[in-house]
This record gives structure tokens, sequence and C-alpha cells, in this order.
């Protein structure tokens, strides 16, 4: 069973457990635009939460993903490499950044439901 | 991660209520709000720019015409020589030519268009510096000339390999003119100032048309299919891919003509030992970096990594080294090269052709190297 919350940031985060997957918003790359590159962080690091944790490049500009939550990367996302564009056309799904195992899940606390994303974005 | 900017107090083109129309996101920009993309995408509009056409909106630059009092227009130009390294003298009626206002450190205060439309110039300069210039020509010509700012038109451009066929639907002429050709024409029985050029590297044409037409004129080429609207995101890459200079960014007070590698744009007449040399601001130090070289130089970069290298980036000597040898003055992705590209400032002992070098992008050194510009062929129409 999965919880999927929301930060101010932008970034979704899938919990399963003590592990959450990463990534960022639908509504993050409509603003961002065409996805050309994605930096995602190295495995077994330690971010602090809110700490740059990876970057999304787009025609434009570069942009930072934060960590929204503090814990050790356990995976990342090997298709962003190849294919960033994957971004655009599904980022709350295939374009999953990373995995990070949750150090403190009292840090999730202050995180949006789906509901409060949606008031957030409006 | 996304920052908005204060809307408030932006001034507004011609075609804003188009740009609202066509669902264009609406970005501050040189004091004007501008669209910086439709909803196509950067991508999109940049690569239907290099093989159809792109209708591009830039009516915040300015549009200056440079009256000669005595009515001849050899006066203007000989007026205006005194402020530009360019032989202006040598413009022939209907045509145009790209020149820089300098400072007198040999500095560029803009770069600019000037046409000779036969009784009087007229200018394009940039949006950020248009009231500067106007003062600098009010300052210094005011004797000779009466200038305009003609703040009542607008300036829509048309590029790509499809823009002569768009453009001649609605204005015969327009296939016979020549890369520089510029003049009065009329476009869609409207009464237009046309010049066959553009920022993109692409064949195309700039169109100065009076405020209250421009929305028709430019709805009457987007209806042509082969013609997308095209937002100053696509306009960015589309003039780097070009290796074409933006104001403020690749060239500014700092950097002689010279340096920024633009000695194409300065005329034997100008240099040393010419027909009129010297006699603009600056002119010592520009002509001794023509003479003598310059110490440092623009040139083009490319990457072997994907990760785009942009502005403000510094470049170095090799994978280690503490000491910055240069940096990076526009940078970004290349759709057309499907590939980063950048310009930027090296010494011109380490300019050639295939140097390699470092630049560093968020504490890591990336290999770059030194390619030639454009990073994509032009098409003009000589």
């Amino acid at each position: 069973m999965t919880t999927t919350l929301y930060t101010s940031d932008h970034e979704w985060l899938a919990i399963d457990g003590d592990v959450a997957t990463v990534g960022i918003t639908d509504y993050a790359q409509s603003q961002l635009g065409d996805v050309v590159f994605v930096e995602l962080p190295k495995l077994g690091r330690t971010l602090k939460k809110a700490e740059a944790a990876a970057v999304v490049e787009s025609v434009k500009a570069a942009s930072d993903v934060y960590a929204p939550v503090t814990g050790e990367v356990l995976e990342t996302n090997p298709d962003l490499a190849s294919e960033p564009a994957l971004v655009n056309s599904d980022a709350q799904g295939k374009a999953w950044f990373f995995k990070i195992k949750i150090a403190d899940k009292s840090e999730l606390g202050g995180l949006m439901d789906e509901a409060a994303y949606k008031a957030h974005t409006a | 991660m996304l920052a908005r900017d204060d809307q408030d107090s932006l001034k507004r083109t011609p075609l804003y209520n188009l740009h609202i129309s066509l669902g264009g996101k609406m970005v501050p920009f040189a004091g004007y709000d501008m669209p910086v993309q439709y909803p196509a995408g950067v991508l999109k509009e940049h690569l239907h720019t290099r093989n159809a056409a792109g209708l591009f909106d830039v009516s915040h630059m300015g549009q200056i015409a440079l009256r000669p009092k005595s009515g001849k227009v050899e006066d203007a130009a000989r007026a205006l020589e005194r402020l530009v390294p360019q032989d202006i003298l040598a413009i022939a009626p209907g045509r145009q030519r790209y020149a820089q206002f300098t400072n007198a450190e040999g500095g560029i205060l803009d770069d600019l268009m000037v046409a000779n439309f036969g009784d009087h110039l007229f200018l394009v300069v940039n949006a950020a510096c248009k009231a500067e210039d106007e003062a600098h020509l009010r300052a210094n010509l005011s004797d000779d000339c009466v200038i305009e700012q003609l703040a009542d038109r607008a300036l829509i451009a048309l590029q790509g390999p499809k823009a002569e066929s768009a453009l001649a639907k609605l204005c015969a002429e327009a296939p016979a003119m020549k890369f520089m050709d510029a003049g009065p024409h009329k476009v869609a029985g409207i009464d237009c100032f046309v010049s066959r050029s553009g920022y993109t590297g692409e064949d195309g044409f700039e169109i100065s048309v009076p405020a209250g037409d421009a929305e028709r004129l430019a709805k009457a080429l987007l209806e042509n299919p082969d013609v997308m609207p095209i937002g100053l995101g696509a306009r960015d890459s589309l003039r780097l891919e070009a290796g074409l200079c933006l104001y403020g960014h690749d060239i500014d007070t700092t950097t002689t003509p010279a340096e920024a590698a633009l000695e194409w744009s300065v005329q034997k007449s100008r240099r040393t030992g010419g027909a009129r040399t010297g006699g603009f601001p600056g002119a010592e130090k520009i002509l001794a970096h023509f003479d003598h070289g310059a110490s440092r130089r623009r040139v083009g970069l490319r990457t072997e990594a994907r990760a785009p290298v942009r502005e403000g980036a510094l470049l170095f000597a090799d994978a280690s080294s503490s000491e910055p040898i240069g940096k990076v003055t526009s940078g970004g992705f290349g759709p057309s090269l499907n590939a980063p590209v950048a310009m930027g400032y090296v010494p011109t002992h380490q300019s050639a052709l295939g140097t390699k070098l470092f630049a560093e992008v968020r504490s890591q050194r990336l290999a770059v190297q030194i390619a030639a510009m454009p990073f994509v062929k032009n098409t003009y129409k000589r």
C-alpha cells in the first residue's frame, strides 16, 4: 500500500514502508517545458531534507530538485539518462528520479496530500 | 523550484492579446510581458522554425529613424559613423548592415541594424538599451539629424525555409529580396518596412508594421499552416545555434569587437589605413585590437556530455587547475544538434578550434572543446 505525498516545491513521493520514490509533479514539468537532461544523485549518498538532490534541465534553464525527506539514496532511474523527455510524458509514473530510505518518518508530517497539493497549484 | 516574477508595470506589445489567445506563456523580458513559449513548447518551436517557418514578436525592440537635417542621407550616415566602427556611408539605398555603438573604452554599448531607406536611416536596437541608445543619438547627432523613436510600430520576424513562400502570399516582392535587403513594402496591403534578415541563422524577414495593423498582419501570416508562433525560449536557442551574440551576455561594455570575434562586421574603410579610419568612440583600443590582437576571444564550445553548460560557468585549462581561464557567456541545449552548445571568452592563445578545455558545472569539470560557429549552417539567401 503506497501513499503519495507532495512538497510545496513540486516534488512527489510515493511512500512504501520506509522507502519513498521521488519525482517531480506533472504541474512542475508543465512549467519547466521540454526536459533535455536530468542529473541524479549518487547511489548511497545521504541527502538532507531540502538539500538539492537532482537537477532537471529544460532548453531554457536548470532547476534544482530538493530532497523531500532525509535519507540514503537507494536507487536512481536509469531511463532518464537516455530519455529525459519521459519527465514531460510521464512525470508521476515512469519518470521517477530516485528512491530514498526515509530516515525519520516524522518529516512526512509537513507534506501535502493530493487534495492539498491541488489547492496549492490552483 | 519555480519562481514567479511580478507582472505589474510591464509594457505590452501590440501583439499581447494575440499571444494570450494563442496560449503564450508570458514572462517579463526587458520591461515587457513577452511569450517565452506557446503550448507547442521550446523544442517543437525551435525545430519548426528550422524546418518550416516561425513567427516571432520582436516589437519590444527599438525602431529609430535617423533623418538628416540637410535632406541628404549621406549626412546622416557620416554622423552615425561618429558612434559606430562600421562603414555606414557604404550602405546602399535598400540595404542594411550590422553595427555596434561603442564606448570610449572600446566596449560595446549595444548592437544594432542600420538600413538605408534612401532619404533616412532606419535603426533597430535592443529593447533593454533603446532608451539609452536614443539618448546617446540625441546627445551626439542632434546637430545633423532628427532622431525619432518609432514607438508606434510593431516588429514581426518570420524565419525559416518556408518564410519566403509564406511572405510571398502577402508581399509579391519578397522573393526577389536578398539577404540584408531592406526597404518599404506593402504586406497584406499594409505599409511596412521589410528586411531580409533575422536572428536565427535561417533565411527570413523582419517586418516593421504600424502598431494598429500588427495583429491583422500576424494573423494573416499565421493562417498559413507552415507558420507557427515562436516564443523567446526558441528565439534564444536558435540564435545560440547560429552563433549570434546576445547583448548583455556575449557582448557588453567590456568587450571590444575584436574580442567578440566580430571582425567581419568592421569594414576596412574604418580600420587603420582605411579612407575614414577611426573617428568613433574607443577607436584607439578597438583598432589596436584589430592590428595587434586582443588577449581574449569569444569562441564556440561543444561538450561530450549531455549536461548543458550555461552562462556563468567557469572554463579551465585542465581538470584540476584552480585558476579559471575564461567564462561561458551563453549556453544551453541546441535542439537541432540534439546536444549542448555554448559560447564564451578564453585567452586568445587557447582559442584555436579543437582546443580541449573544462567547464565547471555544479562543482564538476566537464570536458568541452572549442568548436566553429555557427553550430548550425546559415541558410541566408545571398
